[in-house]
């Protein structure tokens, strides 16, 4: 695949508006940059899991706690969805699930934050879940079919989440002064991580350049950065919660909400591991799988005995 | 509603509810603890479906209760607002989640009484009762399905596994008789056939479970041992207060908010 003739054969398709399948010939570099995309993204889902299903068992009715159940475990499905596309792609999901617990696979570093009231499960299908959006609708034209199939799916059912989580918001914004502090509060804290979730400057994006050119991605990390604050500006305003940046200030020109920069050492410092969270994440994945060990054999052993059985007979 | 039974009918329609309704809560609430922490992700998904499927049928049972009651008391103002001595739920599905075979074994022994008990609330002369239970029989098949495929693949798959599906097994039996007994209240409702004879069930009970547990090469706990009571009254373990007091901790604390 790697001579010049193939490669430039390739970059015609995806200029072209074609989407690459799984038995296509790809550039071996678009392979892993996939893998390493996918992979990131499914893990993400499944971390993800565990900051809102701190409050499960803490949800305020029953009808709260239903919604939250079914959330998180949308994310395992989407977790279990976005493994599937990385396997069409030669890699399969034990590896990928050993890489994270190994330390090796990133995730979103927002999930290394932690939800400290019932407000922060708000302000996640808000916040954390409208940016993922935002990331994702692009995402849903990608170039690789099976990534790109994936995340139309999955767009729906975070469009669903956030519309929720938006509601839990716009409720306790509505409620008791407790329940306006908790909401403010929770924007205070979630606002910035957010807004790193789309990823460094484009200037300092080491993978933008090549992901923008196979048609991955379609739009830079600070293009995305600027929707996702457009849109949520007037959402916050319409509860009466308020932006945690001074600077932050609309430009009747571009029509754009300018805002201030981003803290860039909190940005790498927790990436490198150093958030409130990272070690508590990694190890409850950890003590998942360790836990579930013997759970894994014996289903094995089960099958094994049975199909060996059925061989017989 | 309330207004076409008697004082008497009422008070024991609105208890067995309660025991109908609190099963399901608190089982619901302790396989939810299980989400995002279970042995696959398969699992993580199906756990959470069977504890949406018990609150569910939870909410449906409380509200009915409420109703029955009378006094404007909302599932929510049961769940939230009652301490652990007016909760009516069997003492074996407050117990602590333990390892996945604990889980498994107390909702397998659970899901069998669940499917013929709703099997008999179908032909209730109360209606809404009937209709929940026409409604939950559809769900508590597949938990059951669920629940006995794991009881076979643990009891069936490897030296440990057999042991800790055993040990979940031989710790449960214990608690299992109350689901069978009957008290004046439920002795009462079963004349004028609205509640389900529990002790009829028994017999079916244990047929169910003696082929299941032979299937998965595990051996049933001899009868010789403790058998708990008095969870139908309200008197239970002290595991109960904990989980109340998570679940119950913001409606508690803020008793004035909407959520």
């Amino acid at each position: 695949m790697e001579d010049n003739a193939k490669m430039e054969q390739f970059q015609q398709r995806i200029d072209a508006g074609e989407k690459i399948e799984p038995k296509d010939s790809m550039p071996e570099k678009y392979r892993k940059q996939l893998i390493r995309m996918i992979s990131q993204h499914a893990h993400s889902e499944i971390v993800g899991m565990l900051p809102e299903g701190n409050w499960i068992t803490r949800a305020p009715s029953l009808q709260r706690k239903l919604s939250l159940i079914a959330k998180v475990q949308d994310e395992a499905g989407h977790g279990l969805y976005l493994y599937c596309a990385a396997e069409t792609l030669g890699i399969d999901r034990d590896e990928l699930v050993q890489q994270l617990l190994d330390g090796k696979a990133k995730y979103s570093s927002i999930f290394n934050y932690p939800t400290l009231t019932w407000a922060d499960i708000g302000v996640i299908g808000w916040l954390v879940d409208g940016a993922a959006i935002v990331n994702q609708t692009m995402l849903a034209k990608a170039s690789y079919g099976p990534y790109s199939r994936a995340m139309i799916r999955i767009c729906k059912e975070e469009n669903f989440h956030k519309r929720q989580g938006m509601e839990i918001v716009a409720t306790m914004a509505a409620g008791v002064p407790a329940q306006k502090k908790m909401a403010q509060d929770a924007v205070n804290r979630w606002w910035w991580p957010s807004l790193m979730m789309f990823g460094p400057h484009d200037s300092d994006s080491p993978n933008s350049g090549v992901l923008l050119k196979w048609k991955v991605k379609t739009k830079t990390n600070d293009e995305l950065r600027q929707r996702f604050v457009n849109l949520t500006v007037p959402q916050a305003r319409a509860m009466g919660l308020s932006i945690p940046d001074p600077n932050l200030k609309y430009d009747p020109e571009t029509k754009n909400w300018n805002f201030g920069e981003i803290d860039w050492d909190e940005f790498y410092q927790v990436i490198k591991g150093n958030g409130p969270c990272n070690e508590e994440r990694i190890e409850a994945r950890r003590k998942a799988h360790r836990d579930g060990a013997w759970v894994r054999d014996a289903a094995a052993a089960y099958a094994a005995k049975h199909a060996d059985k059925s061989n017989v007979a | 509603m309330s207004e076409t039974f008697d004082k008497q009918t009422r008070a024991d329609l609105f208890d067995y509810l309660l025991r109908l309704g609190d099963d399901r809560l608190i089982l619901g609430h302790r396989l939810s603890e299980w989400c995002g922490h279970g042995p696959m992700l398969e699992e993580d998904i199906a756990l959470s479906n069977i504890s949406l499927d018990c609150i569910g049928q939870a909410i449906s049972l409380l509200k009915l209760a409420g109703e029955v009651e009378g006094e404007g008391r909302s599932e929510d103002d049961l769940a939230y607002f009652r301490e652990a001595i007016d909760f009516r739920n069997l003492m074996l599905l407050e117990q602590p989640n333990g390892d996945f075979g604990y889980t498994i074994m107390r909702q397998f022994l659970f899901d069998v009484y669940s499917f013929y008990l709703y099997e008999a609330l179908q032909e209730s002369t109360f209606q809404p009762l009937a209709e929940i239970a026409v409604k939950s029989l559809k769900e508590v098949r597949y938990h059951l399905r669920h629940s006995s495929q794991w009881v076979l693949r643990l009891g069936d798959g490897t030296e440990e596994s057999r042991q800790r599906i055993q040990q979940a097994l031989d710790n449960q039996w214990r608690y299992v008789e109350e689901m069978f007994v009957l008290d004046d209240i439920e002795e009462r409702l079963i004349v004028e056939n609205i509640a389900a004879d529990a002790s009829a069930l028994q017999e079916k009970w244990r047929e169910m479970v003696e082929k299941i547990i032979h299937q998965a090469t595990l051996q049933i706990p001899g009868d010789n041992i403790y058998k708990t009571q008095g969870s139908r009254q309200g008197k239970h373990s002290e595991h109960l207060g904990y989980l109340l007091s998570e679940m119950q901790i913001l409606s508690r604390s803020y008793p004035d908010a909407q959520w």
